[in-house]
């Protein structure tokens, strides 16, 4: 099993008030809220926290990027990504991922993510997403191409990254004449592609049609088992039989030396009025264009008051929360057991724990990572055996259906090339 | 294909590979009229008001109230082509151009590529151009009813006009239709062309151009703005009326076009 560490990066010092008051926690609230010098401190702690995570046995770090809200710092997955390829000597680095739709330049993408790649000594493991409804509202970006774009970004950044150049790309999309970037991944074929999401059916079959190991975000047990219904469906369509080597389970896991205290911190999993990433109007999460269209008149009733939103104040409570297993805390044995039940019923190779979030404190959050490595991890790692969750890494998985030849890091013998 | 009901005809055209649907009714010149970007609603005594002294087609733009789209379409402009290639293929004209906002639009980009065809222009709070003062309101920042509501200067008369006091889910839902119709060939810049204002300097198809005295969708600036870069616009106000004029004051606007075309 590989077994992720993972925050949102929140900017727990944002007055909750102005949240309130506006009505939304996203995209449109004032960034007059945000104080750069909180701003500054809190990165440097996550960074600390980080490094932390590798010295007690995280085998990755998981990243992401939001835009226009105090949920998530982090606007470019990618600089924390090279940080920490920089700073880091063992952890994969996974950014979970880059908004490929939100690019213009998905060949800019694809070099960034190749000096990260190559400065990490290959430990990058490249996460694509489309963005947010919000993300594209906040980038300017058209919704209603979201997913297009998203394909043929993606296709443009593997072909960038396994064809050599110059090559000419002439998309719907994108279209760059010169194909050509001097750098690419030290991994080969490619950095591993793991795609993360909550509810798109489109993505989860596009993943399994690619054999890319989806993540699924913090979805209830009921939620993900469906999910991997739908993932493995088209798995067999193209031909494998996906295992856990193509799942993934992100939930949400505060460890304290007490319950008392490991609930407290929970709570800050809510701090946001429960909504993790930010209350926004209906239509700014889901833009006309942007879902499926089986979802359009859902989504319509409840951008217009025809049917209750299961959003802001009718999110679970932290009790419903915890009772579901949404949401684990206690001591360290509380959660091993409970994690039991989870990995089960989720079967997942790849398990990113979401530690800490809110305004719990540098301190408590690095209490919460020893316990996690020390006490938590050696015990997960034991049910993963007995329960043969093996990671990609484990089974040695290919990258893809389409590049289906062994992973390697390429070597000075290799020529690098 | 032509079928009648009660005085209108409902009738498709094949233009670019896609059927194009339009009603028509009434007799006397030729007349077309162009939607909001909210589609066809509420035009219809407008429609019928004009009929009684032309012959009113208002088409359907496609991809719009359900309509076939065209995948490759990508602008304001593109449509007004596909528009202009309609009239081609009818041999129609000249002819009276009536447009609705977004619909307005796309009339004044038409004009400036076919004026033999067009004998007058009439653009209803147009948008097109970056307005000098003040934003064209963003609906994708708004749910949809609440977009409707801003269209309207009163809002009686927009419970009037459902019959139920309100949008039903089903027009709401034809409405995020539309709205990501607008989205994929109006997004950026959003509703307003950057070269427009230059190519309407040669437009000399003698033009009215109509705004609404409480319209909170277009800043009242661009209906100025047209005039002022059109050699043969000149500026007329609909009172007591928000965006959807053509809603709130069919009997007035209809007045205000008929007497513009007779001149």
């Amino acid at each position: 099993m590989h077994i992720m560490y993972f925050t949102e990066q929140p900017m727990s010092t944002y007055p909750r008030e102005a949240g309130r008051d506006a009505g939304n926690t996203a995209l449109m609230i004032s960034n007059e809220h945000f104080d750069p010098v909180d701003g500054s401190r809190l990165y440097n702690e996550r960074l600390r926290e980080y490094i932390l995570c590798e010295e007690v046995g995280f085998d990755g770090i998981m990243l992401n990027e939001h835009h226009n809200a105090p949920f998530c710092m982090q606007a470019k997955t990618n600089v924390f990504a090279s940080i920490l390829a920089a700073v880091t000597d063992r952890v994969k680095i996974v950014p979970l991922g880059n908004p490929l739709p939100l690019s213009e330049n998905p060949v800019r993408i694809a070099e960034e993510l190749a000096m990260i790649d190559m400065i990490s000594g290959g430990r990058l493991v490249s996460g694509i997403v489309r963005g947010g409804g919000t993300e594209q509202l906040a980038a300017g970006v058209n919704p209603a191409y979201n997913r297009e774009r998203f394909i043929e970004a993606h296709d443009l950044i593997v072909k960038t990254w396994t064809q050599p150049g110059p090559f000419r790309w002439e998309g719907k999309h994108y279209q760059n004449r010169i194909v050509n970037p001097w750098t690419t991944p030290l991994q080969k074929p490619h950095p591993r592609i793991w795609v993360p999401g909550v509810a798109s059916r489109e993505t989860t079959e596009w993943a399994a049609q690619h054999r890319y190991p989806y993540i699924c975000l913090n979805t209830t047990l009921e939620a993900t088992q469906k999910i991997w219904e739908v993932y493995d469906e088209a798995a067999n369509e193209v031909g494998y039989e996906p295992g856990p080597e193509n799942r993934g389970y992100l939930l949400r896991v505060h460890v304290q030396d007490t319950e008392e205290k490991a609930l407290e911190g929970a709570a800050e999993f809510n701090w946001m009025m429960g909504e993790f990433t930010g209350l926004a109007h209906p239509v700014w999460s889901s833009p006309a264009g942007y879902s499926s269209p089986q979802h359009r008149r859902a989504l319509v009733e409840i951008a217009n008051n025809r049917r209750p939103s299961p959003r802001g104040g009718a999110a679970p409570s932290l009790d419903t929360q915890i009772e579901t297993m949404q949401i684990i805390a206690g001591t360290p044995d509380q959660v091993v057991e409970k994690l039991r039940v989870v990995m089960e019923g989720t079967r997942p190779g790849i398990f990113a724990i979401w530690g800490n979030d809110g305004s719990v404190s540098h301190e408590d959050s690095k209490r919460c990572i020893e316990l996690l490595g020390k006490e938590v991890l050696p015990a997960v790692r034991e049910i993963a055996d007995e329960l043969e969750l093996n990671s990609p890494f484990d089974v040695d998985a290919p990258v893809s259906l389409e590049h289906s030849a062994p992973a390697t890091i390429a070597t000075a013998a290799a020529g690098g090339a | 294909m032509t079928t009648a009901n009660a005085g209108t005809d409902s009738s498709t055209i094949d233009v670019a590979g896609v059927p194009l649907s339009y009603e028509s009714s009434g007799e006397g010149p030729v007349m077309a009229l162009l939607p909001h970007e909210t589609g066809s609603m509420g035009a219809g005594e407008l429609q019928r008001l004009l009929a009684e002294n032309h012959r009113v087609a208002a088409p359907t733009l496609p991809g719009w109230d359900g309509t076939p789209r065209h995948e490759w379409m990508g602008s304001v402009r593109d449509m007004a082509v596909l528009m202009n290639l309609t009239l081609d293929k009818r041999d129609a004209g000249p002819i009276n151009l009536v447009g609705l906002g977004f619909g307005a639009w796309i009339a004044a980009e038409m004009a400036t590529m076919n004026q033999d065809r067009i004998a007058h222009l009439i653009l209803v709070n147009p948008m097109g151009l970056q307005p000098n003062d003040g934003e064209i309101m963003d609906q994708f920042l708004l749910g949809h009813e609440a977009y409707l509501q801003a269209g309207y200067h009163d809002l009686d008369r927009m419970a009037a006009h459902y019959s139920d006091g309100q949008p039903s889910v089903d027009e709401l839902v034809e409405q995020d239709e539309n709205r990501e119709m607008t989205a994929r060939i109006a997004w950026k810049p959003y509703m307003f062309s950057q070269t427009l204002a230059q190519l309407l300097t040669e437009v000399r198809i003698p033009t009215r151009v109509l705004i609404s005295s409480h319209d909170q969708i277009v800043p009242p600036s661009c209906g100025q703005q047209y005039v002022d870069a059109m050699p043969n616009a000149t500026l007329g106000r609909i009172d007591d009326a928000g965006h959807f004029a053509a809603i709130e004051q069919p009997a007035a606007l209809a007045q205000a076009i008929t007497e513009f075309c007779a001149t």
